[in-house]
């Protein structure tokens, strides 16, 4: 085991090609998902928090339902959904770094959506009435609002990001890991372990867990920045 | 007298529970009314009601002889309110005095000389770059009131706002509303417990019981002579629930 940790580390530091290929393709695959699941996350989760419409609820609970969803399923649902067969199958997308992304944001979707709208409800009428009686317009008081929940938003995005990067189901069903194209740290980890290289297997995990405490710590910063 | 605050028949529920029923409600320029009465009277229904931040059911309500509107900005921002919590926002002392000033559109230079006086007023200036939310439950809430201050308010509400705080601090905060009413001819409407807080600081008084205001008039009439003996009962001191 300790053979294979130094095979990895010196890897790394040797510069293999194939092995930064992996991380830089892992970042790649992830951050995107995290970055979309965001971009429509977080005014979805905002508007479940602050608006009263319509269906709000089942909404929400279905949000809260999907956080939990397993990997695998989704990874079979875009699997079906892309393959030949299937409504988007003339795009070509299966076993690629897009469907990869396709179904980690969908993973990540619900979680930073549910997790914004409980940080935004948390805070809501304390933060949004205080800002009325100063003066604020119903959208300044709503957008005094989210900056008050930045903090909670960007926890909310952080632990998609913790969720996506870990999972190695949908990724190795919908990008079939090939080598040099569709393989990712996680999956590379399941199939250095099935092949009986240990060692390297918990080097990459060293790896993915470093890297994950890096993402977490530029990503804190960024919500306490102000 | 000018009003500029008035209420008619104001009618509140809440889950098919009258909480409110207010046959008329008024507050004076120049003068701090006091809304007394044991818990669950409607004192801070009536007080939210009052400043929009809740729709009776039904009844009338006029701010600055117009019938009120939230959608009314202007009108909206004539009115200040104070919470029983602080409610600060992150940020320091000055980013929270700041924010209303800005919602107005003021130039930095201009919010910046303001805050600083403000602060300076209500003795907080060597606050001024604290993170508002670390400061003492007193401080905390003079800060919250120099917040609403610094808009310079026609009305403002005070629901209990010294409520749980030590006496150095509910001081200042009487002297700072009593002052701000006199000397910029303001209305005040103020919820609390206290009477003795009430006989202090008010000139007129509300007593409200099971939702009904009960008896109103200048605070050191019905101190001496309240027609109703509930009132009289708790203007002296006596447990009313």
């Amino acid at each position: 085991m300790l053979q294979g940790l130094r095979e990895a580390l010196g890897m790394l530091w040797g510069g293999d090609a194939e092995l930064w290929g992996i991380i830089a393709r892992s970042l790649l695959v992830s951050l995107t998902a995290v970055a979309l699941a965001a971009a429509v996350g977080v005014p979805l989760g905002a508007a479940v928090g602050l608006r009263r419409f319509r269906g709000r609820t089942l909404l929400r609970r279905v949000l809260r339902t999907f956080m939990g969803l397993p990997p695998v399923v989704v990874g079979l649902i875009v699997y079906l959904t892309l393959s030949r067969s299937g409504p988007l199958g003339p795009l070509d997308l299966l076993f690629t770094p897009t469907a990869m992304i396709i179904a980690q944001f969908l993973l990540a979707l619900p979680i930073v959506a549910a997790l914004a709208a409980g940080t935004v409800e948390g805070i809501d009428e304390q933060v949004r009435e205080a800002a009325l009686t100063l003066g604020a317009t119903a959208r300044q008081a709503e957008y005094k609002v989210l900056a008050e929940a930045r903090r909670g938003l960007v926890t909310a995005v952080a632990a998609a990001y913790g969720r996506v990067a870990a999972e190695v189901g949908a990724v190795m069903l919908v990008g079939g890991n090939i080598r040099g194209y569709t393989r990712v740290m996680t999956t590379a980890i399941a199939l250095e372990t099935r092949q009986g290289q240990y060692g390297l297997a918990i080097g990459l995990g060293l790896v993915l867990i470093v890297i994950s405490f890096l993402v977490n710590m530029i990503v804190e910063a960024g919500g306490e920045a102000r | 007298m000018n009003h500029p605050v008035a209420a008619v028949d104001l009618r509140k529920s809440y889950n098919g529970r009258l909480v409110l029923a207010a046959d008329e409600f008024r507050l004076a320029a120049g003068q701090v009314t006091a809304l007394v009465g044991p818990s669950g009277a409607g004192k801070t229904t009536l007080l939210r009601l009052a400043a929009g931040l809740e729709t009776p059911d039904s009844g009338e309500l006029y701010w600055f002889g117009r019938p009120s509107n939230a959608a009314d900005l202007a009108a909206r921002r004539r009115l200040g309110f104070v919470f029983q919590m602080p409610r600060l926002f992150s940020g320091t002392v000055y980013e929270n005095l700041a924010y209303g000033l800005r919602l107005r559109g003021l130039g930095e230079g201009e919010i910046r000389e303001r805050v600083e006086r403000l602060l300076q007023q209500v003795g907080l200036s060597e606050f001024s770059a604290q993170v508002a939310r670390s400061l003492s439950g007193g401080e905390q809430q003079r800060v919250a009131l120099a917040r609403t201050l610094i808009t310079g308010p026609e009305v403002i509400f005070l629901d209990e706002p010294t409520a749980n705080l030590d006496p150095p601090n509910v001081k200042a905060i009487e002297e700072l509303v009593t002052g701000y009413c006199r000397e910029q001819g303001a209305a005040v409407a103020w919820v609390t417990h206290n009477i003795f807080q009430a006989r202090r600081c008010s000139q007129q008084l509300v007593f409200l019981a099971e939702g009904r205001v009960v008896e109103a008039g200048p605070t050191h009439r019905l101190v001496q002579e309240a027609a109703e003996a509930r009132t009289r009962a708790f203007l002296s001191g006596e447990m009313i629930y």
